[in-house]
């Protein structure tokens, strides 16, 4: 459905996309993950026909982007990552503006009436758009998208702004949407595109570092599992004592949060819990934990650990997001 | 195109842009012919009504433009029409006829002022002539609108594209005027080819001047053309 070569992207001697290529199949939710100024918004626009690209081409259907630009722009809804609302308008105007503006052919109410129930914007439809909340005009701006039931629909950051009940609403649409249409979306939150997409692409720095099966990241980190336990008692002998534990697979002390007690990330065989001989162990030796918790593996490590960023690995972790 | 067309010209009756325009326009045509025409010794003569006019355009045209482009740039709106199955100069002459229609009927409204002449007027006013004058302001009034629509296309700033294009518009006219106290014979025949009010003289003697028409056609053409540059050199950047 969609076939990308080569995608280069440069502004004077700024790579913003270097070479990306990656096809995305009928009826496929894609979902293009990486860190803000990664490109992502850029390789849209280039998909969209917004921008040209410097070399490389986008096929949509075996449409060429720049060459046979309306038939392919025909198939294609697009929120950009502001939605493109004009105050002024009502919801209802907007959407018969945009109506007209892709040439729809199908029946005009009904086809936009089942839009605006889909988005559930039926209840401010006949509401001015500069009045509306973000979470609303988010909304609008995925309606805009739907209109003319294009097969392919590209969504720029969709939750961004929403409260966390719009998020998981957004997000059950979004999986509404793949079953007869081709998605891609790109977020900076993982949980999004593990929770909604069939696969994953993951871009850093405008070059794709990883392009795989949503269980396939999932699993392949899967392997270990890891906890982050508090301990007080000096590091040295701590550390010895845990890595003398069954089982351990790793152990190294990551932090010092108050006076006396230290971090250490622990990470265990699979299907071994070793909490209740660590406590044993540790209460043996005078030494308290004062506090567990478990690490799951989940897309953020991948994602880390394919950036290859250990740095801002613990900082995240912290203030890991659950969008 | 059309879906664009009605859309602008609904923008300009749900912002207070529109009526704002309809009122300036229709005050300075308003009070332009009551100094012209209407003052004790005046007759039914409208050259310097027409003349004058084409001052009020250099304010009032940038009006009707300004938002045309730089808002659509500044709010992102523009993403939403550059992605759609429409194509450029479609997009482009879309938002110029949105922009010409509005000059073009508020202008037929203004030509009321024009009744009192035919009521109270004690020679009779030459209607040909009259005619041969509205035809060329709504031609003047085309080449101003597309220039305002190309500087538009410039700026995400509306304060910007309206003062740039009355800049430009002002020059336009004012060359035409200065252009005789130029001493370089050269110089002087190359700006009055490009002086939008020398082409305009013609009409004022009742003809139908074809040349001006191409003329004044001519640049729309030009400045739309160059919009759709604007665009094109954006997205290739």
């Amino acid at each position: 459905m969609i076939k990308i070569e080569h995608l280069v992207k440069r502004y004077g001697d700024k790579t913003v996309v270097n070479d990306i290529s990656f096809e995305v199949g009928d009826g496929e939710i894609v979902g293009f993950l990486g860190p803000n100024g990664a490109g992502k918004s850029t390789t849209m626009n280039m998909l969209t026909g917004y921008l040209s690209s410097t070399s490389g081409t986008v096929e949509i259907d075996g449409f060429d982007i720049l060459e046979n630009t309306l038939e392919a722009k025909k198939l294609i809804g697009y929120l950009p990552e502001q939605p493109p609302l004009y105050p002024e308008m009502t919801v209802e105007e907007y959407l018969n503006f945009v109506y007209d503006l892709k040439r729809c052919k199908l029946n005009r109410e009904k086809h936009l009436a089942e839009i605006a129930e889909v988005c559930k914007i039926d209840d401010v439809y006949k509401r001015v758009i500069g009045n509306l909340s973000k979470g609303y005009k988010q909304r609008v701006g995925i309606a805009q998208a739907l209109v003319s039931n294009p097969r392919v629909i590209i969504l720029d950051e969709p939750t961004v702004g929403l409260d966390p009940k719009q998020i998981v609403e957004i997000r059950n649409l979004i999986r509404t949407l793949g079953l007869d249409h081709t998605v891609i979306l790109s977020t900076h939150i993982l949980s999004e595109v593990q929770s909604v997409c069939d696969r994953i692409v993951i871009i850093n720095k405008g070059k794709i570092v990883a392009d795989k099966r949503t269980e396939e990241i999932a699993t392949a980190v899967e392997g270990n599992r890891r906890m982050s336990v508090r301990i007080c008692g000096p590091q040295k002998d701590v550390l010895t004592a845990i890595r003398s534990l069954d089982g351990v697979y790793a152990a190294e002390a990551v932090g010092q949060q108050d006076m006396d007690s230290i971090t250490y990330v622990i990470e265990t065989s699979e299907g071994l819990d070793i909490r209740k001989p660590l406590f044993h162990l540790m209460a043996s030796n005078g030494w308290p934990i004062i506090g567990i918790e478990a690490m799951g593996a989940n897309l953020e490590d991948v994602f880390l650990t394919l950036l290859g960023d250990t740095g801002s690995k613990k900082k995240k972790k912290s203030g890991k997001k659950e969008g | 195109m059309i879906a664009i067309f009605k859309r602008e010209m609904r923008a300009y009756f749900t912002s207070p842009l529109g009526y704002f325009f309809i009122a300036v326009f229709l005050i300075l045509n308003g009070a332009i012919f009551a100094f012209c025409t209407l003052q004790q010794g005046s007759d039914s003569n409208l050259s310097r009504y027409f003349t004058s006019i084409l001052f009020a355009f250099v304010i009032l045209i940038p009006l009707l433009t300004m938002r045309s482009f730089a808002e659509e740039r500044k709010a992102k709106t523009e993403q939403l029409l550059l992605t759609s199955p429409v194509t450029l100069p479609g997009m482009v002459c879309g938002k110029f006829f949105a922009s010409y229609a509005m000059f073009l009927m508020t202008l037929l409204v203004g030509l009321f002022d024009l009744y009192p002449l035919y009521k109270f007027s004690e020679d009779t006013p030459n209607t040909p002539r009259i005619i041969g004058y509205i035809i060329g302001i709504a031609l003047v009034g085309a080449a101003f609108v597309a220039v305002g629509i190309f500087i538009s296309s410039l700026t995400e700033n509306q304060l910007i594209a309206s003062l740039g294009t009355m800049a430009v518009l002002l020059l336009f006219l004012v060359t035409s005027f200065l252009n005789r106290y130029i001493p370089f014979p050269w110089l002087r025949s190359v700006l009055s080819w490009f002086s939008i009010y020398s082409r305009y003289g013609n009409f004022t003697y009742g003809y139908f001047d074809f040349a001006a028409i191409l003329y004044y056609a001519s640049i729309c053409f030009v400045f739309l053309f160059l919009t759709v540059r604007v665009y094109e050199k954006r997205r290739w950047s």
